[in-house]
């Protein structure tokens, strides 16, 4: 039995160890790279040479010559993925409480819809949306970005919402009307404050996605008005065209990083589930 | 307090199935009603139809006689005790049974919310847990809860939907008794869903058996027990139920797979013209022949059988008695076991005998049968033949007036000074014992149900 139980241990620790060390491996390479001079770059080895290690490519990003690049992106993309997260949320929000707790024609509809927009090829569409942003105005504006973003964000919000939703007994809601909620109230102050770890897991899931998202970035946008980081990134161009901008993208892929740590770190509590337990019979 | 009358309430899903149907109740002031019936008969949604959770698709629903058919639940002012109690997990105890008075918006100071909980809960002895939140209290305590929400506002009517269906069998029956109590003191009009035998009878003033979403028999326990309607309700009221023995009528012998059985002429000129009845026996009719008294024995018939098996409870025993009926019969008894949600019906007899009685399985014994109080049924309808309905209707009655003067005690009043209040909602004529009544006869009020509004009425003072 002890030996047993031991071993698992070892076991789950070697595996452990193993997926760590695999999904951290590009993080931590990146921030070595970001650290080395220019020189240093195609030394072959995984840490700055001793004695070289440098700052210079935030220097550069943050106040040199790539910073109005980099600055303006990082404005864009925190803009635009915070508004369309926002927006995704809310309307998430409703959709899916409506496909939880109503029957009504054309729900199933509603569900295929959604998949099918989430799993539709983003570059096919990305051509059309070109032509057409460029004719109605759109191009390059944060609302060009915005109603792409929303596509992408609210399938997966939808049904993260609509399982979230399921989850919470339809008793309590219904308690709350036969004590005296308008169907509001109950909704208000019955259901709500169930769902908000749901709500904040979708919230940081939808903001991934908008964060991430590189095809519509590049294609939709052609100045610093709305240009995202992942496309931006693209830009940066090293101090001669013999110089690759390695350290420069290095050091603002770390940068775009931590907004989203900083976020699962934040929201860490709200995410754990099983708040619910203790409402119905367990 | 109210009265809360159901008029040919219907109920039907998109398919055009009849979930209830055509159910006429009369619920008078300080009532408490269960309803029970096999799973999916309709019972629950009717009680979610007079709570104002399920559309009622035709019929009349009068709480204190205004209609309340359109009322959304919260404009209806009843309370109810869910199967799962449905507390609200991010609040504490205080706050889920205050939850009712903070929606009330401006009806209640801080001081008296805080009086009204603190009321209910040491009601409840829940005084020590009032600032834990649900997760972390016992199924009992929970239920609990759910019963200090409902109780907290002065609501007109308390409905239960299986509040005690998942508490263990002990706490089963502390809960019984302490809601049994509760509402005699409060004396509170209540509608209590049920599949469970022993609540529907320790409970209810009055107890209506459903079957398929049809109402078969209203009427107190004993009337159930002793004088029920039909078939069903015979072999659903019970435990162990009915035994029904095939027969054929000859004179005033019933020809049984048992032997030769002697009926009283009345009723066997009942069962005239049928080739085929069915005897509806409980266990307790059977006793070991050598136990019986000389005195009693007349009023019955013995015969001899041989048990399979016997089981020593302690204070009795049962015994099995095998038989093989005629396909047909056994068709029935099949079809029977089916609508009361049971597996196929062993075609056996349970016999009760005294745990005195040295009868053992496999051994021929001699067996006596008290032959008074059999029922004679149509194999055909179901129809009890025998039933005596103004013996069945004085049971309730007298139950009635039991309920009156419980309340009256529980309330500290005697119940004579209620009687200025007869002007009463209208209930329990004596035939309202008879199954669904025609919505003609709500105004045949007699005095029972009047008697219990006056004993109610003393709460609101």
């Amino acid at each position: 039995m002890t030996d047993n139980s031991t071993k698992n241990k070892v076991l789950w620790t070697v595996v452990t160890v193993l997926v760590l060390i695999y999904a951290l491996f590009p993080v931590v390479s990146i921030l070595a790279t970001s650290f080395k001079s220019p020189s240093d770059l195609t030394s072959g080895k995984f840490l700055p040479s001793s004695g070289t290690a440098t700052t210079s490519n935030y220097e550069q990003i943050l106040v040199g010559n790539a910073q109005d690049l980099f600055l303006s992106a990082l404005r864009n993309s925190i803009g635009i993925s915070l508004i369309a997260t926002f927006i995704a949320v809310v309307l998430a929000t409703l959709c899916a409480y409506a496909i939880a707790r109503l029957d009504f024609p054309g729900k199933k509809l509603i569900l295929t819809t959604a998949l099918a927009v989430s799993i539709f090829p983003v570059i096919s569409i990305v051509t059309p949306l070109f032509n057409l942003w460029r004719t109605i105005g759109l191009y390059d504006t944060w609302l060009g970005l915005i109603i792409p973003y929303l596509s992408l964000t609210l399938p997966i919000s939808i049904w993260t919402l609509a399982a979230f939703f399921r989850q919470i007994p339809w008793e309590l809601e219904q308690a709350a009307q036969v004590d005296g909620a308008t169907t509001w109230q109950a909704f208000r102050k019955a259901i709500v404050p169930l769902a908000a770890p749901g709500v904040f897991t979708t919230a940081i899931i939808a903001f991934f996605i908008a964060w991430n998202d590189f095809v519509y970035g590049i294609s939709l946008t052609s100045t610093e008005a709305a240009r995202p980081v992942p496309a931006a990134l693209a830009f940066f161009t090293g101090a001669s065209q013999f110089e690759a901008p390695t350290g420069a993208i290095s050091a603002a892929a770390i940068i775009v990083t931590i907004p989203i740590v900083l976020l699962v770190l934040l929201f860490q509590r709200q995410i754990v589930s099983g708040l619910t337990s203790g409402a119905v019979k367990g | 307090m109210a009265s809360i009358t159901l008029n040919n309430l219907v109920k039907k899903y998109g398919d055009g199935f009849p979930a209830v149907n055509d159910i006429s109740i009369d619920i008078a002031d300080g009532e408490f009603i269960i309803l029970v019936g096999p799973s999916g008969c309709g019972k629950s949604t009717l009680l979610r139809m007079i709570v104002g959770l399920e559309d009622i698709t035709d019929g009349d629903l009068l709480i204190d006689g205004k209609r309340v058919n359109d009322k959304a639940p919260r404009e209806r002012n009843l309370a109810m005790v869910f199967q799962n109690y449905a507390l609200y997990p991010h609040l504490t105890v205080y706050e889920n049974i205050a939850f009712p008075l903070r929606l009330a918006k401006g009806k209640h100071s801080e001081e008296q919310v805080d009086k009204l909980v603190t009321e209910a809960a040491s009601t409840l002895e829940l005084t020590d847990h009032l600032q834990r939140k649900p997760a972390n209290l016992s199924g009992g305590q929970r239920q609990r809860v759910a019963m200090g929400r409902a109780i907290v506002r002065q609501a007109d009517a308390f409905l239960f939907d299986e509040p005690l269906s998942n508490l263990d069998a002990k706490l089963r029956g502390q809960m019984r008794s302490e809601i049994s109590q509760m509402q005699r003191r409060l004396g509170v009009t209540s509608v209590y869903v049920t599949h469970d035998q022993t609540e529907a009878m320790t409970l209810g003033d009055r107890v209506a058996v459903l079957k398929k979403g049809e109402l078969q028999q209203i009427a107190s326990p004993r009337e159930l027990y002793e004088q029920p309607i039909n078939l069903f309700v015979a072999g659903f009221i019970g435990s162990p139920s009915m035994n029904f023995l095939p027969a054929t009528v000859e004179g005033n012998t019933l020809k049984t797979v048992l032997g030769d059985l002697a009926i009283t002429p009345e009723k066997a000129a009942k069962a005239a013209g049928k080739r085929v009845v069915l005897v509806g026996v409980r266990p307790e009719f059977f006793e070991d022949a050598k136990l019986v008294e000389d005195s009693k024995r007349g009023h019955g018939s013995t015969f001899t059988a041989s048990l399979t098996h016997t089981e020593w409870l302690g204070n009795e025993q049962y015994g099995y008695i095998t038989f093989d009926p005629a396909p047909e019969v056994r068709e029935l008894l099949n079809n029977l076991a089916r609508d009361m949600d049971a597996d196929e019906l062993r075609p056996q007899i349970v016999v009760t005998l005294d745990a005195a009685s040295r009868i053992r399985g496999g051994r021929e014994a001699e067996i006596w049968l008290d032959t008074r109080k059999l029922h004679l049924f149509d194999p055909e309808t179901g129809e009890n033949l025998t039933r005596d309905a103004a013996a069945g209707a004085a049971l309730t009655e007298e139950a009635n007036e039991e309920r009156a003067e419980e309340i009256a005690n529980a309330q500290g009043h005697s119940p004579q000074d209620s009687d200025r209040s007869r002007q009463g909602s209208a209930s329990e004529s004596p035939d309202s014992a008879e199954a669904p009544r025609s919505a003609g006869s709500a105004d045949a009020g007699s005095a029972g149900g009047a008697t219990a509004a006056g004993g109610g009425k003393h709460t609101a003072g």
